[in-house]
């Protein structure tokens, strides 16, 4: 990494600190550098800002994203930031037109000794619920190398600081929950991985049931505080 | 200034020599009782301990830096204590403008105005000015669910955690004859006294507490505890009247009056942590929980102790 990017990630997570006085609870793992896959909730262009935050610095160094190419290659600064500060391995979105196989690109970052962070659900979730259902890439990761950890991360309230279309932060208080690591047994389905894959995800949020209520009611993302404050 | 300075430094080597002395008894009663960390008490205590060296060494070094440096960190501590009661409201998506502005315009705003002494405007600018322009903002964006709550609730916060702060850095804007440029004192006697009783309650409550003063609220404050702590945090706060301008007896009752405040305050805290299900306010000090924790007791005794001094002794 050349010294501006350094710099600028050092910028970026001062900045992501100062909002969110972020908080990474090692619930399920340790912060040791094993080679990992993280998948997490996606709800904003921040969630692996602030995973990537949380990681003690050695970690963070052989940590890269997985992101769309078509957002993270629009513009130069972007190009700069997803690049050359975060190292993100860039994968083609479009199935009509990709050249590149996205599992073929994550399964050779992770033989170069890289760990990854991935949003299986493929795309922010901005709908009310807590979690979309997973694409496939998981359990393609999975299969492809089922030695890899993989460990299910859950980002919360950072769709509080951010809701889609507001381009002023509130500052407000994020967690990032490290659960157990998961791997895909011999005999597992496609569907079986998944769904315990999504489950292991959502157990991990700290008022799942309290929001999943809230979305049956049609109530988008008021967060309830009655089970707050339980991870300690 | 010279003056200023040597009591400043005559009060924070007392203050050093108290944290010294609470470390070695913190280590040889770990050594003692929990040589392999499994006594969550003295692990507490050592953890608070701690976190009080980096708090003297903080308010040391703002306090040095004058009036810049006061304002400055209770501007932060504000914004940190914004920060963490607002995750705790019900506050939601259509708020968003309402809360962005609180922490981004009212909060700057009201602690520039503490910074250039303006009274008339600083003392009703979240009580009217906010209190108005909060709803008003909140109801443009047309949700109107819950909206009383919400907006009560993003006013509370305003109140607790700003307004009522930043009155710890206008103790700097008094006129006291006599006591000209030392107002950095000021602070340092309230934060002490207010600090201290927290702390001897916590130790009178450890050695004598039986009666539990609050069980709904506060199941670790006891009356033996209260009142053992606010008596012995008066005789501080009279002890340290040659730092203020005050009687060792006006110093006693003023400190009297901070005390029952922040015990009060302290209650009050409580019961929205209760409402709200949570133990602690956040995690960033280690032993304290958050930062309001640690800020409950200043919040309700620093605008009644400011008020107070200014009617009693300032000329402004």
């Amino acid at each position: 990494m050349s010294f501006v990017a350094d710099l600028a990630a050092a910028a970026i997570m001062l900045f992501a600190r100062f909002i969110t006085a972020v908080r990474g609870v090692w619930q399920g793992i340790e912060p040791v550098p094993l080679q990992r896959v993280y998948f997490a909730n996606h709800v904003s262009h921040g969630d692996f800002i602030l995973l990537w935050t949380v990681l003690p610095d050695r970690m963070r160094r052989t940590t890269r994203p997985v992101a769309g190419a078509d957002y993270w290659l629009k513009s130069p600064i972007r190009r700069f930031i997803g690049r050359d500060v975060f190292n993100a391995v860039l994968i083609d979105r479009n199935r009509e037109t990709r050249t590149n196989d996205p599992i073929a690109q994550m399964a050779e970052a992770l033989d170069s000794g890289a760990s990854l962070i991935v949003f299986p659900e493929g795309t922010r979730n901005e709908t009310g619920s807590p979690l979309l259902p997973f694409k496939s890439g998981l359990y393609h990761l999975a299969k492809a190398r089922p030695a890899v950890d993989l460990v299910p991360v859950w980002i919360d309230n950072l769709n509080r600081v951010m809701p889609k279309g507001e381009f002023v932060p509130v500052p407000l208080i994020c967690t990032v929950t490290f659960g157990e690591a998961l791997h895909m047994s011999v005999d597992e389905t496609k569907d079986d991985f998944i769904a315990r894959a999504e489950m292991a995800l959502l157990s991990l949020s700290p008022d799942q049931g309290a929001r999943m209520r809230q979305s049956l009611r049609g109530l988008a993302t008021a967060p309830s505080s009655a089970t707050r404050g339980n991870g300690q | 200034m010279i003056a200023l300075h040597a009591d400043l430094i005559k009060l924070l080597t007392g203050l050093a020599a108290v944290l010294v002395a609470a470390s070695i008894a913190g280590y040889v009663l770990q050594r003692r009782l929990s040589p392999d960390g499994s006594n969550t008490v003295i692990q507490n205590l050592n953890d608070r301990v701690k976190a009080w060296w980096v708090m003297v060494v903080l308010m040391g070094l703002a306090l040095l830096f004058g009036r810049v440096g006061i304002t400055l960190l209770f501007a932060f501590a504000s914004f940190a204590a914004l920060r963490e009661f607002v995750t705790l409201t019900d506050t939601r998506r259509s708020d968003h403008w309402a809360l962005a502005s609180a922490f981004f315009v009212i909060l700057p705003v009201q602690y520039y105005l503490i910074f250039t002494d303006w009274y008339g405007l600083y003392s009703i600018f979240i009580p009217v000015y906010a209190f108005l322009l909060m709803p008003i903002i909140a109801a443009l964006r047309g949700d109107t669910d819950h909206f009383l709550i919400r907006v009560a609730e993003v006013q509370w916060a305003l109140m607790i955690c700003v307004f009522c702060v930043s009155h710890v850095p206008a103790l700097l804007s008094l006129q006291i004859p006599g006591y000209e440029g030392r107002n950095l004192l000021l602070i340092a006697f309230l934060v002490v006294v207010v600090q201290s009783s927290d702390v001897l309650q916590y130790v009178w409550g450890k050695l004598l507490g039986r009666t539990k003063i609050a069980p709904d609220l506060s199941p670790s404050k006891t009356v033996e505890g209260f009142v053992g702590g606010a008596l012995s945090a008066t005789l501080v706060g009279a002890g340290l009247s040659w730092m203020t301008p005050f009687t060792p007896v006006q110093a006693g009752l003023l400190s009297l009056v901070i005390v029952l405040m922040g015990f009060l305050g302290g209650l009050v805290m409580s019961a929205i942590k209760r409402d709200r299900g949570v133990k602690d306010w956040g995690h960033l000090i280690a032993g304290h929980g958050g930062f309001i924790d640690r800020l409950d007791s200043v919040i309700f005794s620093a605008p009644i102790f400011f008020h107070l001094v200014r009617y009693g002794w300032s000329l402004t």
